[in-house]
C-alpha cells in the first residue's frame, strides 16, 4: 500500500484538479481530502456520503462563573491572549486548550472541555472510497482533523486491501500541511510558473526535505511563463525532485472544471500526460 | 441626502480605515488585489499576514530579504536532569504530548510544543526553564508611499498566530492600512482580520470559488465582521455563480477583475497591472471610496444599535 499526498504551497495552482484527474486513472484506490479549510475534491468527484461522525478535535477552557473570584490569575498566565482583560472571560477562538488557566485557578472555576471542530465523512466515489471533512469555520486544530481523515483513509485501505491512498493535501507550510504529509510515501508538488508559485514552492520543498519525504513535481500552466517554468525545472533537478509532468495553460481544463468534468476525459494529449505520471509513480514507488 | 452627509461626517471623523483582504481558498487573487490597491492609494501601510506563503513582497519589495528584520520568538521548555525527579507531572499535564518520559528522563518534542508554559508551572522541583526559539520573522521596507511589513513563518513551525499578532503591533492608524490575510477560515485568518474595520473577500466564479466563499462568509458572520466581495477572473458566462448567491444573501459585489491572460502573465513576472493597463487606477480609487463608505455605513449601524 502506497500513500501519495498532493500539495502545492500556493493555493489555486490546480492541486485538487490534478488530484481528481489522477484519481480517475489509479486503480484500487482510497481518496482523502485533507484540504479541510477549502475541501473541493468532492465538487469534482460527487461522492455519496455513507456515514459521518462529529469530530471533537479541540479542548477549550470553560468557566463556572459561580466559583470565580475574579482574581485574574487565568488572565496573567494565559500566553494566548485567550482571557478578556476586564472580566476574565475565555475567548473560545483564541483558547488553545493548554490547561494552564485550569492549573492556576485557585477555586477550580475552570476546566477543559472537548468541543466540536468539524465533521468527518466516509463516502463512496466512482473511483473508490473517499474520506473528507468539514471544519467549523473559525475553529483551530485543522491539523487534528487532517490526521483523522488520514487515519480513516488508511484504515479503510488496509481493511479493503487497497493499493493506493491518494491525499489532496492542504496549501501552505504550517500545521495542516505537516499533518497531511506525515507518514506519506511520497509528495507530489503542484506549482505554477509565477514568481509567487516559485517562491512558495521553495518553501514547500524545505518542508518535504525537513520531514524526509520523497517528492515529484508537476508544473501546471507551464506555458503561461516558460522562463519561470524552466527555472523551476532546473531548481527541482538540483534538489533531486523528479519532474512528473508539465501541463499547459489550457482552455479545455478551464471548461472541464466549469462543467464539473475531468480533463482526462476531454483531451487525449492531457490524458497521455496524466498516464505518464501514473507510470512514473509506479516506477518510483515500487522500485525502491 | 441626509444619510449621505452623515457618512461623510463619519469619514471625516475617521480619516483612515483599516482593511483586510481575504479569500476562502488560495490563488483567487488576494495578493493581486492587495498589491494593486496599495499602489493606487497614497499614504498606505501594507501588511502581508499570509505568513505561510507571503507573496506581496514580489510586487512591492523584491529585495526584502536584505531589509530590516525582526525575529518572532516562542518559548520551549528545557529540563534540568539533575533536578528532575521523574514525577511525570509535566508529562501528564501537557495536552499536546510534547513531553515524554523515557528511562526516567523527560524528552521535549519542540515541534508539537505550543509554548503554553504549563509544564514549568506544574514542576515542583523547579527543574524546567524555558529558552527562546525563533518561530518566524517580520520584515520591513518603508518606501515613499507604501510602508510595507511582512510576516513569515519558519519552516517546520506550525503556529502562524503569534507571527500575525506581532505583525499587528506594527499597525499605524495614521495610514490606510491594508492587511493581506491568510486564506481560509481558521485561527490565523481570524487573527488577521479581527480589529480591521472592513474585509474584502476575493473569489472566482467557479464551483470551487463559490464553495469556499460560502465557508468564509459563514466565518465572517460568526465573528460579525462587515465585508463585501470582489470577483477575480470574472467571465461573462460564469459570474452568475457568485452574483446570484451574493444577491440572495444581500452581499455587495464591489468590483470584477476580468479573466485575462495578460493580467496572469504580468502577475507571473511579479508585475502589478494597475499602472500598466488603462483605466485601472480610477477603478481601484473608486473601489476604495466604496469600501470607505461601506465601512462608515457599518460603523453608523453599529453605533445606532448601541
Amino acid at each position: 500500500m502506497k500513500e501519495i499526498t498532493v500539495i502545492s504551497g500556493k493555493g489555486g495552482t490546480g492541486k485538487t484538479t490534478f488530484t481528481a484527474n489522477l484519481a480517475s486513472l489509479l486503480d484500487n484506490l482510497v481518496l482523502g481530502d485533507c484540504d479541510v479549510d477549502a475541501p473541493n475534491l468532492h465538487l469534482l468527484l460527487n461522492p455519496v456520503n455513507i456515514s459521518e461522525e462529529i469530530h471533537k478535535g479541540a479542548k477549550v477552557a470553560v468557566k463556572n462563573q459561580e466559583l470565580c473570584i475574579d482574581c485574574g490569575k487565568c488572565y496573567d498566565y494565559c500566553r494566548f491572549n485567550a482571557v478578556t482583560a476586564d472580566d476574565y472571560q475565555i475567548k473560545n477562538l483564541k483558547c488553545e486548550g493548554c490547561g494552564v488557566c485550569v492549573e492556576v485557578c485557585p477555586t477550580d472555576a475552570l476546566q477543559l472541555e472537548a468541543i466540536e471542530t468539524g465533521t468527518l465523512y466516509q463516502a463512496e466515489s466512482k473511483f473508490g472510497d473517499m474520506i473528507h471533512a468539514r471544519l467549523i469555520p473559525g475553529a483551530d486544530t485543522s491539523g487534528k482533523l487532517v490526521s483523522e481523515v488520514k487515519k480513516k483513509a488508511s484504515a479503510i485501505a488496509k481493511e479493503k486491501k487497497k493499493e493506493w491512498i491518494l491525499i489532496d493535501g492542504s496549501p501552505g507550510i504550517g500545521c495542516p500541511v505537516i499533518a497531511s504529509l506525515t507518514g506519506s510515501d511520497m509528495a507530489i508538488l503542484v506549482t505554477e510558473p509565477t514568481l509567487s508559485g516559485f517562491s512558495d514552492l521553495k518553501k514547500v520543498i524545505e518542508v518535504v526535505k525537513h520531514f524526509k519525504i520523497p517528492a515529484g513535481l508537476v508544473i501546471n500552466k507551464f506555458d503561461l511563463n516558460k522562463k519561470i517554468s524552466d527555472r523551476i525545472e532546473a531548481y527541482c533537478q538540483k534538489e533531486d525532485i523528479e519532474l512528473l509532468t508539465k501541463i499547459p495553460y489550457s482552455r479545455i481544463i478551464v471548461e472541464s472544471l466549469k462543467k464539473g468534468e475531468l480533463f482526462v476525459d476531454n483531451d487525449l494529449d492531457l490524458r497521455e500526460k496524466m498516464l505518464s505520471v501514473k507510470s512514473k509513480l509506479n516506477k518510483k514507488l515500487e522500485v525502491e | 441626502m441626509r444619510l449621505r452627509l452623515a457618512w461623510e461626517d463619519i469619514i471625516k471623523l475617521n480619516p483612515e480605515i483599516s482593511l483586510s483582504i481575504l479569500s476562502g481558498k488560495g490563488g483567487t487573487g488576494k495578493t493581486t488585489l492587495a498589491v494593486n490597491l496599495a499602489l493606487t492609494l497614497g499614504n498606505v501601510q501594507l501588511l502581508d499576514a499570509d505568513v505561510e506563503e507571503p507573496n506581496d513582497y514580489l510586487f512591492i519589495s523584491p529585495e526584502i530579504e536584505n531589509k530590516e528584520m525582526e525575529s518572532v520568538m516562542r518559548l520551549i521548555p528545557e529540563v534540568d536532569d539533575d533536578k528532575c525527579t521523574a514525577c511525570r507531572k509535566c508529562v501528564d499535564f501537557c495536552e499536546y504530548n510534547a513531553l515524554a518520559m523515557m528511562l526516567d528522563k523527560v524528552l521535549v518534542f519542540e515541534e508539537v510544543c505550543h509554548s503554553c508554559g504549563g509544564c514549568k508551572i506544574v514542576c515542583q522541583e523547579n527543574a524546567i526553564s524555558e529558552r527562546e526559539k525563533e518561530l518566524g520573522k517580520l520584515r520591513h521596507d518603508n518606501q515613499d508611499e507604501i510602508d510595507f511589513w511582512q510576516g513569515e513563518l519558519n519552516t517546520g513551525e506550525e503556529k502562524a498566530v503569534p507571527v500575525i499578532e506581532k505583525l499587528k503591533t506594527k499597525i499605524d492608524r495614521n495610514k490606510k492600512v491594508i492587511i493581506d490575510s491568510p486564506p481560509g477560515t481558521t485561527c490565523p485568518t481570524v487573527e488577521a482580520i479581527t480589529d480591521t474595520d472592513f474585509t474584502v473577500v476575493v473569489t472566482e466564479p467557479s464551483s470551487f470559488g463559490l464553495h469556499d466563499l460560502k465557508m468564509v462568509i459563514e466565518m465572517l458572520n460568526e465573528i460579525k465582521q462587515p465585508f463585501a466581495v470582489v470577483i477575480n477572473r470574472a467571465e461573462a458566462d460564469s459570474d452568475y455563480l457568485i452574483e446570484d448567491y451574493c444577491q440572495e444573501e444581500g452581499i455587495k459585489v464591489l468590483l470584477k477583475i476580468p479573466f485575462s491572460r495578460q493580467i496572469a502573465e504580468l502577475y507571473s513576472n511579479g508585475k502589478p497591472f494597475v499602472n500598466r493597463l488603462e483605466g485601472w487606477e480610477e477603478k481601484f480609487k473608486k473601489l476604495y471610496q466604496e469600501i470607505r463608505e461601506e465601512a462608515a455605513r457599518h460603523e453608523r449601524n453599529n453605533s445606532n444599535q448601541r
